[in-house]
């Protein structure tokens, strides 16, 4: 029976751009150009190795977002998944980790899965829960942070670099796993494979596919509020040297001054 | 006076700095009761009393060093069951936040991850936090269900508060779901004898500048003479010359020491959401056009291999 992979991925502002909040403190997505998360690369990589060295996989790309979400679904295809799925819906405007977590559950639900492939944060959010969430909402072993992994038998394994430790991990099949950006390199769109992703069906779906209440999404049903949210004051102008043969003894003074030395 | 629950960070019973600061903070909103798992959860009893800890709930088992994550969530939500705290407090570390992401969807709160501080509120603990890079500061609120908030390291100073610290035995069931990941084998992070790079008061960075996996020797001469850590950026790391863990930037460590030297690193956008929110930051960089320039309170554009050694030296000849 085919592998059923579902890839979660975000579409974010971009970071080198000028991001900043919108009125509803909510993030700004009309100001900023918007990309697939670099850190889901990794992911669609991953998801990618693991077909090609299955005897018979299926990689699925799932987002939720607004409509230039697409994009996001479209740069993952070109990268080689299969189709995509988007969920969109006028109500999900604000939802939190938790309910995000939510409809990526239902979706991956609907979908049908074995498993379950997201990268180890959004370069937006950057809370890095939303796998964990998943895996906890699914009942299913949660496989998260890896720099390596593998497929083989109906079993997970992978490798996750710790503060303290480097653990060898391994679940059965389903599974939610999370990659960090150390699980290798993700591959560019072929031209080919820009062309081919013009053609792969992108379904969409809203929370009354999922059988999700407006309440329990969006800004009304979030678990969290941003109450205030300040830019922080450009850090005041410092000396700045030309070393002369002396940079280190300056910068020795600048040290001493401050007390570290 | 409510209780505030607080997750121990510890090693075989050591417990970790950024548990002692997470008691600070809790102090704020309550008495802290601390929850210690794993071998050694006893002997964590003593530090934790001298630092506000009320009571210390603790549980060994194995299964918490053999499974991922769940284990530990199931002890937390016994904990959280039979206290019912006003707060849960967890280190932000990868893992502290897992557990604490999946404790907040059992009990039905929300959760805020990676708060720099924390104040009580009229209507609850506010979390401050740091977003896009750094470039923003916000404040938040849990407005559902007992707050769930994960702290950084580094956001408050550690404290002595004597408490009573009583040692209660936690009674923990398993969940059929606790053992779903297994840990099939561990190496443990060898000790360079330097700081934790989160927690240390001074950072000393290499990147592209540094040219070479054995040119990092400099760097870490610079950060021993300081008593510092030491840190790389992505481009550092990603050419193999320094370890992986000891990255700073968006997709490593985010550290805020007292002082970050950053040397021949150009401060890209994914290294500075990193250090901003550094107290004092320094540079080298022979480019005088380099954006980390502009964050620096002393900066010094010149050749880090004269100027590096140079500042090593001169520290040096000052400790005598």
């Amino acid at each position: 029976m085919s592998l059923r992979i579902v890839v979660t991925v975000k579409y974010v502002p971009d970071a080198t751009g000028d991001r900043h909040f919108a009125d509803d403190l909510t993030v700004d997505r009309d100001d900023v150009d918007g990309l697939l998360s670099e850190l889901d690369e990794y992911a669609v990589e991953q998801a990618l190795q693991i077909a090609e060295n299955a005897d018979d996989a299926e990689v699925t790309v799932l987002t939720v977002g607004p409509e230039d979400a697409k994009d996001a679904l479209r740069k993952a295809l070109s990268m080689g998944a299969d189709k995509a799925i988007h969920v969109e819906d006028d109500d999900l405007h604000g939802t939190d980790a938790i309910g995000t977590s939510l409809v990526l559950a239902k979706a991956v639900e609907k979908a049908g899965y074995d498993l379950v492939i997201s990268g180890m944060a959004s370069t937006d959010g950057t809370m890095g829960v939303v796998p964990a969430l998943v895996a906890e909402r699914l009942g299913v072993p949660q496989v998260t942070l890896l720099s390596e992994v593998s497929v083989e038998d109906g079993t997970v394994k992978g490798r996750r670099d710790g503060d303290a430790a480097s653990e060898q991990l391994e679940a059965q099949l389903p599974a939610v796993v999370s990659v960090t950006d150390q699980s290798g390199e993700a591959r560019y769109p072929s031209f080919k494979g820009i062309m081919a992703a013009k053609k792969k069906p992108v379904q969409s779906w809203d929370l009354s596919d999922l059988d999700i209440d407006a309440e329990e999404v969006g800004l009304d049903g979030a678990f969290t509020k941003v109450e205030a949210a300040t830019e922080r004051p450009a850090r005041t102008a410092g000396t700045i040297v030309k070393d002369e043969g002396e940079g280190g003894k300056q910068l020795a003074e600048f040290l001493a001054s401050q007390k570290f030395i | 006076m409510a209780e505030v629950l607080v997750y121990v960070d510890h090693v075989d019973g050591a417990v970790r700095k950024p548990t002692l600061e997470l008691l600070t903070l809790a102090r704020r909103l309550g008495e802290p009761v601390a929850v210690a798992l794993g071998n050694g959860a006893a002997d964590t009893a003593a530090t934790l009393a001298e630092h506000g800890a009320v009571k210390v709930l603790t549980h060994d088992a194995s299964e918490y060093a053999e499974y991922l994550v769940v284990p530990k969530v199931d002890a937390l939500q016994a904990a959280y069951e039979a206290l019912s705290p006003a707060a849960v407090l967890v280190p932000s570390s990868a893992e502290g936040k897992e557990i604490a992401a999946r404790l907040a969807l059992r009990i039905g709160s929300g959760i805020i991850t990676d708060a720099v501080d924390l104040e009580a509120g009229d209507e609850g603990p506010v979390a401050t936090q740091s977003v896009f890079a750094a470039s923003f500061t916000t404040k938040s609120r849990v407005i559902k269900g007992t707050p769930v908030i994960t702290v950084k390291p580094n956001s408050a100073a550690v404290e002595a508060a004597p408490a009573a610290g009583a040692v209660e035995a936690l009674s923990v069931t398993f969940s059929d779901k606790a053992t779903g990941t297994k840990v099939t084998g561990r190496t443990p992070r060898e000790s360079t004898g330097r700081p934790e790079l989160t927690e240390a008061a001074i950072v000393v960075s290499g990147g592209r500048g540094v040219n070479g996996a054995e040119n990092f020797s400099i760097i870490e001469a610079l950060a021993d003479q300081l008593g510092a850590a030491v840190g790389a950026s992505r481009a550092a790391v990603d050419a193999g010359w320094y370890p992986h863990t000891n990255q700073v930037g968006q997709t490593g460590k985010s550290v805020s020491p007292q002082l970050y030297i950053a040397n021949g690193i150009s401060g890209a956008i994914q290294h500075r959401a990193g250090m901003q929110t550094s107290k004092t930051i320094v540079a080298v960089n022979k480019d005088a056009e380099a954006p980390i320039f502009e964050l620096v309170d002393f900066g010094v554009v010149g050749d880090l291999f004269d100027v590096v050694p140079q500042l090593t030296e001169e520290i040096k000849t000052r400790k005598g």
